[in-house]
């Protein structure tokens, strides 16, 4: 449902400026969302300031930074810090991204960091991707065939592989999904654009033998049908993939299989 | 398919708190292009009530069709009827442009763009090229 506004318990509130470190040159400034689930209290943006003569380029250099040297309680997620896995996807400056791959220098101003919108959160920058977990569970995301398995492996022609190209890059870091003013109203019953450019994965796959069954799943007023082309989410995709393209071929899949 | 099941919720998931959307995220041009969108078709409604009110009052007669003319021609007439104009050609060209996107094309990075700009530059264009031509045709504000 439309909500424009954010619920009482989720108001932002004015929060700690924290100390500069010593003999610091060359700062940045980054105001940083927290929410602790044991004070008991709104959320807040708490004003770091990094040196960044002893940190690295990017933004989660600068988020490790902070919590090795000014504030330990700092929650967020990351583990490849190459763009690899996903973990560290967040609200950078106002648009979903990596913290791994987005460079401090390519932000004007003070660095601005939210969680992915419009989930709730687990603490700080960690939001609860349950429910987009379910929704990629949703799609069935591995190979289905009526016709036994063959000896060795399924074979694919190199062109039918080149088919899925824009659509295994997908590493399911959300950042396409939070950033769709649909899914912000309607994750409930819209499947969002990471979990569609999976479905058109398994549909385009020359070795799925359900592609028509994977189509009904989809053939829903809500699920595919409440992507408006407000393309967010390509913009945002952190690898370059454009969800709103493979949801428009799903959309035309559906249609061209009914003339 | 299998329908989403809602977990039951623990105390401490019923307190998180939903992270910030609109407030924060950054206007994007499709985005807004978008809203527009739905903005003057909801707009659009109500410029239909206007012509309604036009073909109604030319049936009704000269009396009923001079108090549409009053109303249309005055300042407060001529503006919403401008809006109107502006409304249902931006609202067109949004049209066209999703039509666009419906055939998968020109949703690559620069084109959308493109595309969501042209909507904008082209509805303003075409509602002054309109008003002008009309004007011209009449011999001027009246």
């Amino acid at each position: 449902m439309v909500q424009l506004t954010l619920p009482k318990n989720s108001k932002i509130t004015q929060g700690k400026t924290w100390p500069h470190a010593p003999k610091a040159g060359d700062e940045t400034e980054f105001r940083v969302y927290r929410w602790n689930p044991d004070d008991g209290g709104n959320p807040s943006i708490d004003t770091y300031f990094v040196d960044r003569g002893s940190c690295g380029p990017m933004v989660l250099d600068a988020l490790i930074w902070i919590k090795n040297n000014i504030d330990p309680t700092l929650t967020f997620r990351r583990s490849c810090r190459e763009g690899v896995c996903g973990s560290c996807a967040m609200n950078i400056d106002g648009v979903n991204t990596l913290a791994c791959t987005k460079a401090m220098d390519d932000i004007k101003g003070a660095v601005k960091i939210y969680p992915l919108p419009h989930q709730p959160v687990v603490k700080d920058l960690v939001p609860d991707l349950n429910n987009f977990y379910a929704q990629y569970a949703s799609i069935q995301p591995w190979l289905k065939t009526d016709t036994p398995a063959p000896e060795k492996e399924w074979r694919q022609s190199h062109d039918d592989r080149a088919k899925l190209d824009g659509l295994y890059e997908c590493i399911l870091c959300a950042c396409c999904s939070t950033s769709c003013p649909s899914y912000w109203w309607n994750s409930d019953r819209y499947l969002g654009p990471a979990a569609l450019l999976q479905a058109n994965r398994w549909v385009k796959d020359s070795r799925d033998e359900r592609t028509g069954e994977r189509l009904d799943d989809l053939e829903d007023p809500f699920r595919i049908y409440r992507c408006h082309t407000i393309l967010n989410c390509s913009k945002a995709c952190p690898k370059g993939l454009n969800p709103a393209k493979e949801i428009a071929e799903l959309k035309k899949a559906m249609v061209e299989r009914q003339v | 398919m299998a329908e989403l099941q809602a977990r039951p919720m623990t105390g401490a998931e019923r307190q998180r708190p939903l992270s910030p959307h609109l407030q924060i995220y950054r206007l994007t041009m499709t985005m807004a292009m978008s809203i527009i969108h739905r903005i003057t078709g909801g707009a659009l409604y109500y410029g239909m009530l206007l012509l309604a009110w036009w073909l109604i009052a030319a049936a009704a007669g000269p009396n009923a069709y001079a108090t549409f003319e009053a109303f249309i021609g005055s300042v407060i007439g001529r503006l919403i009827l401008f809006g109107f104009t502006w409304a249902l050609i931006h609202h067109a060209l949004g049209g066209i442009r999703h039509l666009i996107w419906d055939t998968i094309h020109g949703l690559e990075p620069a084109e959308r763009e493109l595309l969501a700009l042209a909507t904008l530059v082209g509805s303003i264009v075409l509602t002054l090229l309109l008003w002008g031509v009309c004007y011209l045709m009449i011999g001027g504000p009246r």
